[in-house]
């Protein structure tokens, strides 16, 4: 599917507006979108809606062999799904050069600013560790994939538990949750993205760009950062030329940005840190609005069940009978095994005198003792007239003398390939014209 | 022969419904059975690829994604159980030569996915203003070890089910469009198990008619 494109004058109207300092959904120049967190029924899964941009990440373990190099750490791996649900544009399996951009970001982003302790994700030292798995999907595109997918990731790490384990001696057992708690991991620092997109050669600057503002900016800045203003991650794209002012200070917008989101994050979890410990059933279906129209739930209901048994016992019963099984193999000769009666061969061919070699084999049995009964008529047959040439088809082939008679092989064959082939030229020979 | 459970066993657990909350795509919905969710987009009819269009009707692709990892094999039968109810239930017929893409993202999967999967996709169908002759749900019956019938089961039910069957019923006649199977039963319980998702049937249906009417009740 292709995406419909930006006409100009949906370009020329946004970017005379952002001259104007007037952006289309009425926000200033420096402000977010809405932001909304909410979590899923199990550990690890959040649910991050940016304005109408909306991201969904999971984040789940299983143990591994670790890396040759760093035998006593564990593995972070991070995977960002374009889901074509978000945009027609994006197409399900292909690589996109957004995705690997998204994707290595990131990383950058999580990874190598070692916000997990990954030391602490090791079970025995070069066997087995941890390996966490962040799948991030992207449900809706409205502009700023990477911020709403940095604080879903980052968010969902921070809500995942991941099961005990104990070590005693040689032997390692995992606890499942129900046995014992699972424990939560060791995060040091909360890395965020802040995106900046830049219009008339650096001249604008837009915070969270929607998708519109996204399609006609020139460049953009990612700034990772955390809550303690160090910068994890820079990225700069688009080509476009920023002087160091300008970075300055869209480093000093994202780390107010940075500690506004980080609060919204913290306050998230404790909500649903205590609605956990309430006992309150937390997941996507609680947090559905139920006061918007297109909403709408409905509880527990059960079926009648009144003349169920009647309906069904009446289909059974006016349905026609099954057909008849077939039992085991019959066996009617030693090193023969028959399964079904077989039927008449339909072909139309008279068989040669040429006999059928006797089959060890049992994957071609029902044929060949098809076959070798057919044969063992036809060589009677041709017997009884005394070996003279038959007249069977009205081909208008040569008429082909057969040399010498022919002898019955009773030599046992290996495979039944061959012999099943063997059977088929025996069947496709016919004495011509 | 098979007795047919008392009541307390045949429930449908709460559903939810919610229906265009995606900005993109043309149609979409959310579907919620108990703590299954799974969330539903369809866009269409728009551009096909010339190896992929069809003369005289629309060419629907599913896709499932499920929530870890990337698709496999079991997305893809369940994907094809998905397309084959919908291919018999819209009239691709009116739009040649079109394409209808329709994605089913695992929100959580806590039993009866397949079934929750076909109610998402109906209500997102829909939400899209496709024309449909008919619309479908689906139901999940399993049968227990004592030989009980369940429907809609979690699943934790499902993994101590004896066999786990799906349906896919459709609206005018109560007849099954589509069958998902998994395990050994008889031909007198399999009757039974439809005959039960024919009646289970109803109230989803019920359901889409009242989520319906609610969102249309006032012009938005």
């Amino acid at each position: 599917m292709k995406d419909t494109p930006l006409s100009n004058c949906e370009r020329d109207f946004l970017l005379k507006a952002i001259e104007e300092k007037k952006r289309l959904d009425g926000r200033q120049t420096y402000d977010y979108r809405k932001m909304k967190i909410t979590f899923g029924t199990d550990f690890g899964c959040c649910y991050v809606d940016l304005g109408k941009t909306r991201v969904m990440a999971q984040v789940s373990c299983e143990l591994v062999a670790p890396k040759e190099s760093r035998p006593n750490e564990g593995i972070m791996f991070f995977n960002i799904e374009l889901s074509p649900m978000a945009s027609p544009a994006f197409e399900q399996g292909r690589q996109s050069e957004l995705s690997v951009k998204l994707n290595r970001q990131l990383e950058r982003c999580l990874r190598n600013s070692k916000c997990i302790d990954t030391e602490s994700l090791c079970v025995v030292s070069g066997e087995k560790v941890w390996q966490i798995r962040v799948d991030v999907h992207m449900l809706n595109h409205d502009g700023n994939l990477m911020d709403a997918a940095s604080i879903a990731a980052i968010t969902a790490l921070c809500h995942f538990r991941r099961p005990d384990v104990g070590i005693q001696g040689d032997e390692v057992t995992v606890y499942s949750p129900e046995e014992r708690d699972p424990i939560p991991l060791s995060i040091y620092h909360m890395p965020i993205s802040v995106s900046f997109s830049f219009f008339q050669q650096g001249t604008y600057l837009l915070v969270d760009p929607c998708e519109r503002e996204e399609r006609i900016m020139d460049g953009l800045l990612m700034i990772a950062m955390n809550k303690h203003r160090e910068i994890c991650s820079i990225q700069s794209s688009g080509g476009i030329m920023l002087l160091k002012e300008q970075v300055m200070r869209c480093s000093k917008i994202a780390s107010v940005k940075v500690s506004e989101i980080t609060e919204l994050i913290s306050k998230a979890l404790e909500n649903d840190k205590k609605a956990r410990k309430a006992g309150e059933r937390c997941g996507f279906a609680e947090s559905m609005p139920q006061e918007r129209i297109t909403a709408l739930k409905m509880d527990e209901t059960s079926v009648e069940m009144t003349d169920v048994t009647d309906r069904a016992n009446d289909i059974v019963q006016k349905a026609e009978a099954p057909l008849q099984t077939v039992p085991s193999p019959v066996v009617p000769a030693p090193g023969v095994g028959q399964v079904g009666q077989g039927l008449q061969n339909t072909w139309g061919l008279e068989e040669d005198d040429e006999e059928e070699e006797e089959e060890n084999d049992n994957s071609g049995e029902e044929r060949e003792e098809n076959v070798t009964r057919m044969e063992e008529d036809q060589h009677d047959k041709v017997e009884s007239r005394g070996g003279d040439v038959v007249e069977i088809s009205d081909s208008e082939e040569e008429e082909v003398v057969i040399l010498q008679p022919e002898m019955i092989d009773k030599a046992p064959k290996n495979t039944g390939s061959s012999s099943h082939q063997k059977g088929a030229a025996a069947s496709k020979k016919r004495q011509k014209k | 022969m098979m007795e047919v459970s008392d009541s307390s066993n045949v429930t449908l657990r709460e559903f939810g419904c919610e229906q265009s909350l995606l900005s993109r795509p043309d149609g979409s919905a959310s579907f919620i059975q108990g703590d299954t969710s799974v969330l539903a987009g369809v866009y269409g009819p728009a551009e096909v690829k010339v190896s992929k269009e069809i003369y005289d009707r629309a060419t629907l692709e599913v896709l499932i994604q499920p929530k870890v990892g990337l698709p496999s094999v079991r997305e893809r039968s369940q994907e094809q159980c998905v397309r084959e109810t919908c291919e018999a239930s819209l009239l691709l017929s009116l739009h040649p030569r079109s394409s209808l893409t329709l994605i089913l993202q695992v929100l959580h999967d806590d039993g009866s996915l397949l079934s929750c999967s076909l109610n998402a996709a109906c209500m997102a169908l829909m939400d899209a203003g496709l024309p449909m002759s008919c619309l479908f749900c689906g139901v999940t019956c399993a049968i227990d070890t004592e030989g009980k019938i369940i429907t809609d089961p979690s699943a934790t039910q499902e993994k101590e089910s004896r066999a786990l069957m799906t349906f896919a019923i459709d609206s005018k006649e109560g007849r099954v469009l589509m069958s998902a199977t998994k395990g050994a039963f008889t031909v007198y319980e399999l009757q039974q198990c439809i005959a039960v998702s024919q009646k289970a049937s109803e109230k989803i249906f019920q359901f889409y008619r009242d989520s319906v009417q609610r969102r249309y009740s006032k012009t938005l």
